[in-house]
C-alpha cells in the first residue's frame, strides 16, 4: 500500500485543489451552455459584463474570505464590514469635503482595522474565528448605521464618483472598472497566496497550527496579519459597492459574508483549512453570479433562484467530501 | 484437548498494486498471550484486520473455535467474541466509564435508562477484572490507563475470546504496566487468548508466551518466548542486531556548555529544575511517563509558559516567552508526536523542510524563492536518506522513521544548535531506528547539542553521554554513561524527592 500511495506523488500543496478547481470550472462552462442554449439573450455581450459587473463585489470579498477561510478561520464580518468602508468614505469624501483618493483610502483603513481588531482578538485574546467576527459584524453593523445616522449618504455630488466602478479605464472596450478591480485584487490574491510568505504561512497555519506554533512561526502575529488583509479586500468592495451605488447604503451588505463564503466553497477552497486557491475562488464567484443573472433570464422567479443556488452549495461540497474520502 | 482458539491459514490481502499479505499463518491458543512483531509496514495491522472483520481476505482460512468462519464486517467478528483495544482508544470523552461500556446496549424501564442497572453491571466487570474505578467517572477526568481499563472491560462485557492489543502500553508509566500486566494475566486465567502487538521487547519478555515474527508482509516464524533471546527475534525482523556496541562516541565532555537551565519551576510539574547541555554532547532524560520531561522540553522550548526559573543559551541569559524566541536561539523540538505538533502531514516534503526558515526563502520583491526551497529541501533528503519518491510528495505518505528525518532536516536548514528530541524513535520500526540512532551520534559529532527523552532504556544507554533521572517533575539523579545501567536508572527514577 506504501508504494501505492507513494506512485501518487503530487505537486506542491497550492495545487493540491486543482481537481475540485477542474471540476467546478467545467461546471461553469456547462452553466453558461446550458444557458445559452436555454435563452439567446443570454450569452450577449453586454449580459456577459453584466455577469461579471454584478460578480465584481462578492467576488472581491470572496477573494479576502478565500485568506482566512485557508488558515481554517472564517470571517463573517465582511459582508457588514465592508458596508462599514462605504459609510466611512461617504463620511470622509462627502461629509468632510476630502478628496477623492484620501475617501478611498480610508474606506480601505477602515476595512484593514476592522480585520486587524478581528485578528487580534482571535490571535492574542484566543476567540474563535466565528464569534470574533460574528462580534465583529455587529460592530460594524451598528457602527454603520450610528454613523450615517441610518439614512444613505448620496455621492451625487462628488464628480465622477460612479465613475470609479462603471466607467471603463481601458478606452474603446466596455467593460466597467468594477469588472477590471476584481480580476486585479483576484491576480493581487493569487501572487499573495502562492508567493509570498503570508501565503505559505497561510497553508501551514491551516494545515496544522500547532505543528506550525512549534517550528517557531510567530502565528499569532500572522494570523493578524492575515485578517487585516481580509480586511483589505472588504473596504475594496466597499469602495465598488459605494460607487456602482453611487451612495453608501447602511442598511445593506449584512448576508454577503454568506455569499463570499459559499463562492470560496464552491471553488473548492476547504473550510477546515489548508487548501485553497484564488482562481477557485474567481470561479465560485462566478458559477453563483451566471446561475443568478441565467435563472433571471429564464424568468425563474427570485424565492427559486435562491433554492438552486443552496442545492449547488451543497452538491460543490458533496462532490468534494467524495473526492477526498476515495483518497 | 486442543486449545487453539484461533488459527489463520494461508492468509493473502492485496491492496492495490501491492500484496500487504502473502500467506500469513496465525495462531492462538485458548488462555494464551500470543506477541505479534514486525516492524512497521510487515503486516501485523492488516493481519489483524483481517481478523477483525475491517478488511476481507483474498485467499486463505480462519477457523474459530473448531468451526471455518467468514468475516465480513466488525460487527460479525465482535458477535464472535473477538475484539481490538486501538492504540487510539475509542472512548466518548463526555460520557461516564459505565455508558461507554455499554453505548448502545443501556440497560432500560421502560422507556427509560436504567442508569443504576448500567452502572451496577459496569462495578461487575471492574470488580472481576480487579480495577478499582468508579463508573460514573467521565472518560475526560480518567488517566490513559483507566481508560484503557475502561476499553478492555467493555471488551470483555462483549464476551470477549480473542482481545487484540494494539500497542497497549505507549502511553502508560511502568506503574500502569504492572497493573495492565496483572489484569492480562487475569483474563489469561479466564481462558481468553490476547494478541499482544508491542513494539517493546522487553515487555514481550515479560509477558507473552509465544511470538510470532511478520516481515514484509510474510510470516516468518512462531517462536517460544521463554526459549528465545531478544536478539533472535529482532534478528528475525530486521535481519541485523540494533543496539550493537558501538555506543556513543566518546565526545562531547569538555565541550563549551551551550544550554544552561537554573531552578525551572511550573506548577506542581516541574521543581527547581536544572542542568547544563555542552556542544557535541548527548544528555539522556530517563524517567517514568509523566515524570516531567516533555514538560522540561516545552518549558525550554516555550512551548508552555514557566512559573520561574532562569535559561542560559551559549552562556547569555535569554527570555523565550513561545517557541518562536526559542528557534530564534537556535533550539529545535521534535515532539513525541509528531502527527500533531511535528509536521504538516498535508504538506509535502519541502514546505515541510523550509517551514522554520522561511524568512530565509524570501527573494526580492517579496516573491518566495522555490527553487532554493526545492534545492536545499533536496540536499536535506540526500543527506539524511530520506526515502521519498520527491520533495513534493505529502508527509503522510512518509514512514515513520523518514517523517522524523524530515523534522530533523527542517532544524538543520534553520542552523539550530540544540536539539530537544522527545522520544526521537517512538512508533518508528525497528530498522529505522538504528538509522535514527546513527544520526543522532552524527550531529553530537558535528558539534550539535542534544537533549534526548526516552521511555526505552536501551535507547537512553545506547545514545547518551550523560544521563539525567527525573520523578516526579524534580531531578533526582545524575548518571555518567559509564555508570548507568537499566537498575540504577530505575531506581533514581522512582526516587521521590520531598
Amino acid at each position: 500500500m506504501k508504494t501505492a500511495a507513494a506512485g501518487r506523488a503530487r505537486g506542491t500543496p497550492l495545487k493540491s485543489g486543482a481537481l475540485q478547481q477542474i471540476l467546478a470550472f467545467a461546471s461553469l462552462i456547462v452553466l453558461v451552455l446550458f444557458f445559452s442554449a436555454a435563452s439567446s439573450n443570454f450569452f450577449q455581450f453586454d449580459n456577459i459584463v453584466g455577469i461579471l459587473l454584478s460578480t465584481a463585489v462578492t467576488g472581491v470579498l470572496a477573494l479576502g474570505s478565500t485568506f482566512v477561510i485557508v488558515t481554517g478561520g472564517i470571517d463573517l464580518s465582511v459582508g457588514t464590514v465592508m458596508t462599514l468602508s462605504s459609510v466611512m468614505t461617504g463620511v470622509f469624501i462627502v461629509g468632510m469635503g476630502l478628496p477623492v483618493p484620501i475617501g478611498i483610502a480610508g474606506g480601505i483603513l477602515t476595512g484593514a482595522v476592522c480585520g486587524l481588531l478581528s485578528g487580534l482578538s482571535i490571535a492574542k485574546m484566543n476567540i474563535p474565528p466565528f464569534i470574533a467576527t460574528l462580534a465583529m459584524m455587529m460592530i460594524a453593523k451598528g457602527l454603520a448605521l450610528v454613523i450615517s445616522g441610518t439614512k444613505p449618504i448620496y455621492f451625487t455630488s462628488v464628480k465622477g464618483f460612479s465613475d470609479i466602478a462603471l466607467s471603463s479605464v481601458i478606452p474603446g472596450l466596455n467593460i466597467p472598472n468594477a469588472v477590471l478591480i476584481f480580476f486585479a485584487a483576484a491576480l493581487l490574491g493569487g501572487l499573495l497566496l502562492t508567493k509570498t510568505i503570508v501565503g505559505r504561512y497561510n497553508f501551514a497555519l491551516g494545515s496544522n497550527e500547532e505543528a506550525t506554533r512549534l517550528s517557531g512561526v510567530n502565528v499569532d502575529f500572522w494570523k493578524v496579519v492575515i485578517y487585516t488583509i481580509t480586511g483589505i479586500f472588504t473596504g475594496i468592495a466597499g469602495i465598488i459597492m459605494a460607487s456602482r451605488l453611487n451612495s453608501a447604503q447602511p442598511a445593506l451588505g449584512a448576508g454577503y459574508e454568506l455569499e463570499a463564503i459559499a463562492a470560496v466553497v464552491i471553488g473548492g477552497t476547504s473550510l477546515s483549512g489548508g487548501k485553497g486557491t484564488i482562481l477557485g475562488t474567481v470561479i465560485g464567484a462566478l458559477i453563483m453570479s451566471v446561475l443568478t443573472n441565467g435563472l433571471r433570464i429564464m424568468s425563474v422567479p427570485q424565492e427559486w433562484q435562491t433554492v438552486v443556488v443552496g442545492i449547488v452549495i451543497m452538491l460543490a461540497v458533496y462532490t468534494d467530501m467524495m473526492r477526498r474520502r476515495k483518497k | 484437548m486442543d486449545q487453539t482458539l484461533v488459527s489463520m491459514d494461508n492468509i493473502t490481502k492485496d491492496f492495490p498494486g501491492v500484496r500487504a499479505l502473502d500467506g500469513c499463518r496465525f495462531e492462538l491458543r485458548k488462555g494464551e498471550v500470543h506477541a505479534l512483531v514486525g516492524e512497521n509496514g510487515a503486516g501485523k495491522s492488516t493481519l489483524m484486520k483481517v481478523l477483525t472483520g475491517v478488511y476481507r481476505k483474498d485467499a486463505g482460512r480462519i477457523v474459530y473455535d473448531g468451526n471455518e468462519v467468514d468475516i465480513p464486517d466488525t460487527r460479525t467478528a465482535q458477535k464472535l467474541g473477538i475484539s481490538i483495544i486501538h492504540q487510539e482508544l475509542n472512548l466518548a470523552k463526555d460520557l461516564t466509564a459505565a455508558q461507554n461500556i455499554f453505548l448502545g446496549r443501556e440497560p432500560r424501564r421502560g422507556l427509560m435508562l436504567d442508569e443504576r442497572k448500567l452502572n451496577e453491571q459496569a462495578a461487575r466487570l471492574f470488580e472481576r477484572l480487579g480495577i478499582e474505578l468508579d463508573p460514573r467517572v467521565k472518560i475526560a477526568e480518567l488517566t490513559v490507563a483507566n481508560q484503557q481499563m475502561v476499553e478492555i472491560a467493555k471488551a470483555l462485557s462483549f464476551d470477549a475470546k480473542v482481545l487484540i492489543m494494539d500497542e497497549p502500553t505507549a502511553a502508560l508509566s511502568e506503574a500502569e504496566i504492572g497493573s495492565l500486566f496483572r489484569i492480562i494475566g487475569q483474563l489469561k486465567a479466564e481462558g481468553v487468548g490476547i494478541v499482544y502487538i508491542s513494539h517493546r521487547m522487553d515487555e514481550l519478555k515479560k509477558i507473552t508466551d509465544r511470538i510470532t515474527v511478520m516481515r514484509d508482509g510474510a510470516y516468518i516464524d512462531t517462536v517460544a518466548t521463554a526459549e528465545t533471546p531478544i536478539e533472535r527475534i529482532i534478528a528475525m525482523m530486521v535481519g541485523r542486531e540494533l543496539y550493537h556496541a558501538s555506543g556513543p562516541a566518546q565526545t562531547g565532555k569538555n565541550g563549551e556548555i551551550v544550554l544552561e537551565v537554573r531552578h525551572l519551576n511550573r506548577g506542581k510539574q516541574l521543581k527547581d529544575v536544572g542542568f547544563t547541555l555542552r556542544k557535541g554532547e548527548i544528555v539522556g532524560f530517563a524517567g517514568l511517563v509523566g515524570a516531567g520531561r516533555t514538560e522540561v522540553a516545552r518549558a525550554i522550548f516555550g512551548a508552555d509558559p514557566i512559573d520561574s526559573g532562569d535559561i542560559y543559551v551559549h552562556g547569555r541569559k535569554v527570555r523565550i516567552r513561545n517557541p518562536y524566541d526559542a528557534v530564534r536561539e537556535g533550539i529545535g523540538y521534535l515532539s513525541e508526536d509528531r502527527k500533531q505538533f511535528g509536521c504538516l502531514v498535508d504538506m509535502d516534503v519541502k514546505t515541510n523542510i523550509a517551514l522554520p526558515s522561511m524568512r530565509s526563502f524570501v527573494g526580492g520583491l517579496g516573491w518566495m524563492n522555490d527553487r532554493r526551497i526545492g534545492d536545499v529541501s533536496a540536499q536535506i533528503v540526500e543527506r539524511l536518506c530520506v526515502k521519498t519518491p520527491g520533495t513534493g510528495q505529502l508527509v503522510k505518505f512518509l514512514s515513520g522513521g523518514n517523517q522524523q528525518k524530515v523534522i530533523i532536516g527542517k532544524w538543520l536548514v534553520r542552523d539550530c544548535d540544540i536539539f530537544i528530541f522527545d522520544e526521537p524513535t517512538r512508533g518508528i520500526d525497528v530498522g529505522a531506528k538504528g538509522e535514527i540512532y546513527e544520526l543522532l551520534d552524527e550531529l553530537a559529532a558535528q558539534g550539535k547539542a542534544i537533549l534526548m527523552i526516552s521511555s526505552e532504556l536501551p535507547e537512553v544507554l545506547r545514545l547518551s553521554h550523560r544521563i539525567i533521572v527525573m520523578c516526579e517533575g524534580a531531578i533526582t539523579g545524575e548518571l555518567r554513561r559509564e555508570e548507568a545501567t537499566q537498575e540504577n536508572i530505575m531506581q533514581y527514577a522512582t526516587r521521590r524527592i520531598g
